[in-house]
Order: structure tokens, then C-alpha cells, then sequence
């Protein structure tokens, strides 16, 4: 109580500062939500609910529905994510818990390297490498395969995998590093304690990926976050043709791609107010993702006995 | 005390005054002007205002390429003195703005098939039908009687067509589809002509080089492009059949004659379309791209140098679009141009 009155006036300041900086990040949101909202006005009354759920986008007639963008959105950046996720992980366990020490330095800076390159540098890498590459991979399955309608179509190279692909290697560094920082963070009486028990080293790998499940979710969907909102890379090698098909050689569309591609010489109000809705649903789809992250994380901490509460923070924190 | 303080501030007073006299004749002299829109004339443009800015130091214009919509979107909101377009403005973008705008044609461009069809090197001919019916997705093999009938003495493998388009809505895309609309009745009812369509097929390339890679990796694809990226990136490009039934190469000298065809009636506003002209060497798929001008702009000053700078660009300028890859406009509409450009008040 005595300490409180003395520095009374500073903390008051500092907390009041403090909590204006974390309320300009409330009133950003919610301005981004408004000004979405209000830009697609137009759009949402003449199509309502039917722009989730129809596949025409003709700007000529001014019908617009975003269904195969949405649908290529979603495909693309959980293909991605099946992609990325074994590899970040297998890079953040092997630097944790088995890299000999002159080697860890090295790799962490080549994943950070990573994530620094312009994602039109991927683009360009995409259009001239993978894009062949995926094209010569399909000319040589099997024709028994390329009838499977995950593999049909004509082999143009330019495709939904090609996406993926670009996808998830530009999120393996951001899952990598922070689940490498939650590994860090799990107290080293963790791992002792299993060693003590007994554990050979998977086994005390597995108690120290159990005790950070929850960072390593988040660092997950941070990766998710971050293909789903992914532009440059992805529209130079999808294709850009809006049909939602399940081949994973087909060209297709995402949700960003369409507003890149078209917003500087959309000159029709609906068009542009249709492609405003295009990011306000890409908002909302985002928005959900996170909150859903949240809802796991929350389920999974709280079956927990508390005493083990407290130590799960700094995992939670680095997420 | 008073009057020592008085004095001093009487110094002070005539120094801010000089001051403020200063800046104002330099802001006389120096002249800053912004524009906005197409990106396909940017070379040119960039082009002609660092030359006139030798010619004439105290005049700096800059041009921000953010495409022809919001080019004429930030000329109607009067962010930027003078936009550009790729399309002539609509009736209803007309009406949006606050006042009259003047379109002005500056230099021509052009737009050329580009394929890969494997085992062929002759130039492939088109018409304008098989163009269109390609794109419609109604052709898919190369080796199509509609092909091979204006393509006597090729042999045209059997491999199946892949169409590529723009994925970004763009001024190419307009003049591609215009020519299209105009040749096919088809086109016109189930495509239709803007920056951006509903295509019948195939897949889009993002910008000239996602079109141009895209062609260059899928044999039997074939895909649209400007002629000045053409000719830069040393692309092989079809021939069009010209309204008047002759197979005709686009190049600088085949598209200012499609223009040339158009000068005889143009409108008194320019804002015409001459793909599919009529004329001897009249490269059919050919577009202007103007700017745009308030006819009585606020700001009296910039709008005697941008008159200023108009008749240089039109005149002297136009020795520079050639080698630049733009077709010069021919001097029929550059003398009709002249005269619209008194319509701008400067006074």
C-alpha cells in the first residue's frame, strides 16, 4: 500500500499510456471491420447470403459470387498447412532438442532468412521453377491416376499444388521459430524429470512437446494466418480461374489474389464494392480462424490440474 | 527598452516579409503537377516529362502508374491534376464528375496473339473469328480446319489449346476483348468487353511476364500481350486478319495507320474505338490511350503548362514514342488535337 502512494502518479501515467496504445489496436480493428463493411454495402444488398454461395464473377454483367475464392482460399492454405506443419516442427524439435551446437546457429539463421524474402521473390521462383516442376511431376503419374478427380485436368503447371507448395514454404519459418521458442521455453525439469524416469530421448522429446502443445498450436495458426492472407506468390502460380474443383492440378482462385488482381482497374461500383466484400469475408474467415485457435488452446489448458497452470505462460506468451 | 525591443522587431517583421517574398517567387517559378492511371503508357510518359523537365527545369510533373480506373477515379475526386486511361471513359463516369473532361489521345498501342504451338516456326495467321472462337474455348486443337484454312502450307500439330489471359484487370485486356466483341457477335453476348471478364476458360497469368511465362512453358497454349512487351522481351507474335481481309503483322508503322483510318471520322470528343479499322496496313487490334483534362481547371497556372506541355508531347514529343515501342499518332489527329487543346481555360 505505502509502495502504491509513492509512485502513485507514474504508474497512473504509464498505465494510462500503456492502455491507449492496446485500445489504438481495438479501434483499428474495429475501423478495418467498419470501413469493409461499409465499402461492400452495395454488394451485400444486391446479393445477399448468394455471395458466399455462387460461382460466377463476371464483371461485364455485374454478377459476382466469391464461393471459388473462398473455396481456393481455404484449400490452398490447409494444404499448405499439412505441408509446413511436419516440416516446422521437425525443424524446431531438431534445434531444440538434438542439433549439436556449432550447427544451431547457422540453421537458425537460414530459417529466419527465410521469412525475410519478398513473397514476390517466391512468385517469381514459382512461375520459373516450381510451376514446371509440378507440370512434368503430373505428365508423369500413371493415366489411371491423372483420371482421379484429386489429379485430373490438363497439365498446365500452374495450379492449386504450385500454390501450396509456395505456401507452405513460406510459412515453415514463422511456425519453426515460434514453436523453437515455445521448445525453449518448456522448464528444464520437464526434460530432467523424464530422463530421470527413465526416458529415452523421443519419449522425453514427447513430455516436452505435450507440456507446449498450446504454443505449438498457436504457432501453427499463426503460419495459417499468414497463408490465408498470402497475395504476390500465390496469384503468379494458382492461375487465377475462379472454379472450385478438388484437383490439385487445377488452376484456381483465392480471395486475395482477386482483389490484387482486379481492384486498380475495377472502374463498375459493384465491382468494386463486390470486391471489397472479398476482403470483408476474408476478414470474417480470418477472424474465425483465430478465434477458433483461441477456443482449442482455452479447451486444452483447462482440463489441466492447476498447479501446472502457472507453467504454461511463457509457452502461451511467445505464441 | 520599448524602443529597442520595437526596433527589433521591426527587423524581425521585415526579415519574415522578405522571407515570405522568396518562397513566393520561387514557388512561382517552381511548377509541381501529379497525374495518375494506366500503366501501359508509363514508359512514355516518364519518358516525356523527365525531356521536358530539360527543356524546361522549374516544371517537374510526376505520374503515378496505379492503372486507368483509378486514374479517372482520383481525376474525378480531383486528387491529381490530369489522369490517363487505357479505355475512354464511360457515359456514366462522364456524369459522375464534377465538371467536363477532356480525353486526349497521346500515342497508340497495340495488342499481338503470342503462342506455343510445338513444331511450328512460320508465323501462325489468324482471323478474328478463330481468335475469338479460340477464346470462347469452341477451338481446342491447333490443328482445327478454322486454323488451317488461313494457315495453307503449316503443319499444325494435333495438341490442345490452352488459353491465357490477364488475371489482373488491365487496359490490354480491354482492347483484346473490344477486337474480340467487335469480330464475334458471340463474344460480345456471352463475354463481353472490360478490364476484366468472366472467361470461358483457360487460366490467367498475372501481368504481361505471368502471360508470357505461361506461354513459354505449356506447349499449345497461346496468350495476349502489348506489342511494346513484344517487341522488348523479343517475343514471336501472329499475324490479325484487318477489317479489310489482309493478314497484317502489328508493328509501329501498322498501327498508327489503324489510327490514321480512324482520323477521318472522329469524334469531336476522341473517345473512339478503332480496333478492327478499315485501311490498307491497319493492324486491327490497335487502341489509343489518352489523358485527361478538367476543361476549366481551378488552378489557371498548371493548366497553361500542361496545355504547354501538351503541344510540345503531341509535336516534338513524339519522335520519342517509336523508340520506346509506342506507335506516334498520325498528324491528321495531332492537328485535330491542337485545336481541342484550346478548349482548356488557362485564363
Amino acid at each position: 500500500m505505502a509502495q502504491r502512494s509513492q509512485a502513485g502518479a507514474g504508474d497512473g501515467l504509464f498505465r494510462a499510456a500503456t492502455g491507449a496504445f492496446a485500445l489504438i489496436l481495438v479501434a483499428l480493428v474495429g475501423g478495418i471491420a467498419f470501413v469493409l463493411w461499409e465499402g461492400s454495402r452495395a454488394s451485400i444488398s444486391s446479393f445477399g447470403l448468394q455471395f458466399w454461395q455462387t460461382s460466377t464473377w463476371d464483371p461485364v454483367a455485374g454478377q459476382f459470387g466469391a464461393a471459388p475464392f473462398i473455396w481456393g482460399t481455404l484449400y490452398s492454405s490447409i494444404l499448405a498447412l499439412l505441408i509446413s506443419t511436419p516440416v516446422a516442427l521437425g525443424i524446431a524439435i531438431f534445434l531444440t532438442e538434438l542439433c549439436p551446437y556449432w550447427l544451431r546457429t547457422p540453421l537458425v539463421f537460414l530459417t529466419e532468412l527465410l521469412a525475410s524474402i519478398p513473397s514476390i521473390v517466391y512468385g517469381l521462383w514459382g512461375i520459373f521453377v516450381l510451376v514446371p516442376a509440378v507440370r512434368e511431376l503430373q505428365l508423369a503419374l500413371p493415366d489411371w491416376i491423372r483420371a482421379l478427380p484429386l489429379f485430373s485436368g490438363p497439365p498446365v503447371g500452374v495450379s492449386l499444388l504450385s500454390a501450396a507448395l509456395v505456401l507452405a514454404i513460406m510459412i515453415v519459418p514463422f511456425t519453426s521459430s515460434v514453436a523453437r521458442e515455445v521448445l525453449k521455453a518448456v522448464p528444464a525439469a520437464q526434460r530432467e524429470g523424464a530422463y530421470a524416469l527413465g526416458a529415452t530421448r523421443w519419449e522425453a522429446t514427447k513430455v516436452a512437446l505435450h507440456f507446449a502443445r498450446t504454443g505449438i498450436i498457436g504457432a501453427i495458426m499463426l503460419g495459417f494466418g499468414r497463408a490465408l492472407g498470402e497475395t504476390m506468390a500465390v496469384t503468379m502460380v494458382i492461375g487465377n480461374t475462379p472454379r472450385a474443383l478438388w484437383s490439385l492440378f487445377a488452376p484456381q482462385y483465392t480471395m486475395a489474389a482477386v482483389i490484387a488482381n482486379e481492384f486498380a482497374e475495377a472502374n463498375d461500383a459493384l465491382h468494386i464494392s463486390a470486391l471489397v466484400e472479398v476482403g470483408l469475408v476474408l476478414f470474417v474467415i480470418t477472424l474465425a480462424v483465430n478465434l477458433s485457435s483461441r477456443v482449442l488452446i482455452y479447451s486444452m489448458t483447462r482440463e489441466r490440474r492447476p498447479k501446472r497452470k502457472a507453467a504454461v505462460r511463457p509457452a502461451e506468451a511467445s505464441a | 527598452m520599448t524602443s529597442v525591443n520595437m526596433r527589433g522587431w521591426r527587423w524581425m517583421a521585415a526579415g519574415a516579409c522578405a522571407l515570405a517574398l522568396g518562397a513566393g517567387i520561387a514557388a512561382q517559378q517552381k511548377v509541381l503537377i501529379t497525374g495518375a492511371g494506366a500503366t501501359f503508357p508509363q514508359p512514355i510518359y516518364e519518358k516525356w516529362f523527365s525531356e521536358y523537365n530539360k527543356l524546361h527545369p522549374q516544371i517537374q510533373i510526376n505520374y503515378q502508374p496505379l492503372g486507368s480506373g483509378a486514374g479517372i477515379r482520383n481525376l474525378t475526386q480531383q486528387t491529381v491534376f490530369f489522369g490517363a486511361t487505357d479505355g475512354p471513359m464511360t457515359q456514366d463516369q462522364m456524369l459522375a464528375a464534377p465538371a467536363r473532361i477532356l480525353h486526349l489521345p497521346t500515342v497508340l498501342g497495340a495488342v499481338v496473339p503470342i503462342y506455343n504451338v510445338p513444331g511450328v516456326t512460320a508465323e501462325i495467321k489468324f482471323t478474328g473469328t478463330v481468335l475469338a472462337d479460340i477464346f470462347l474455348e469452341k477451338i481446342k486443337k491447333w490443328n482445327d480446319p478454322a486454323i488451317a484454312a488461313a494457315n495453307p502450307g503449316v503443319t499444325l500439330p494435333n495438341v490442345d489449346i490452352l488459353t491465357v489471359h490477364r488475371s489482373d484487370s488491365s487496359g490490354t485486356t480491354y482492347i483484346w476483348c473490344d477486337f474480340l466483341g467487335k469480330v464475334s457477335p458471340e463474344w460480345l453476348k456471352r463475354v463481353g468487353v472490360n478490364t476484366a471478364v468472366n472467361w470461358p476458360g483457360g487460366i490467367g497469368g498475372a501481368k504481361s511476364d505471368g502471360v508470357t511465362a505461361a506461354v513459354k512453358q505449356t506447349p499449345g497454349a497461346i496468350g495476349y500481350v502489348e506489342l511494346v512487351f513484344a517487341l522488348q522481351n523479343k517475343l514471336a507474335y501472329g499475324q490479325v486478319q484487318s477489317a479489310d481481309k489482309e493478314f497484317v503483322k502489328a508493328t509501329i508503322e501498322s498501327t498508327t495507320a489503324a489510327a490514321a483510318a480512324a482520323a477521318a471520322k472522329m469524334p469531336a470528343d476522341f473517345r473512339v474505338s478503332i480496333v478492327n479499322a478499315p485501311g490498307k496496313g491497319a493492324y486491327p487490334v490497335s487502341s489509343f490511350t489518352w489523358m485527361l483534362f478538367y476543361e476549366a481547371p481551378s488552378d489557371k497556372a498548371k493548366a497553361k503548362v500542361m496545355v504547354e506541355f501538351m503541344q510540345w508531347a503531341l509535336t516534338d514529343g513524339q519522335k520519342f514514342a517509336a523508340a520506346i515501342g509506342y506507335a506516334p499518332l498520325p498528324p491528321a489527329v495531332i492537328t485535330l488535337e491542337l485545336e481541342a487543346l484550346k478548349k482548356i481555360k488557362t485564363q
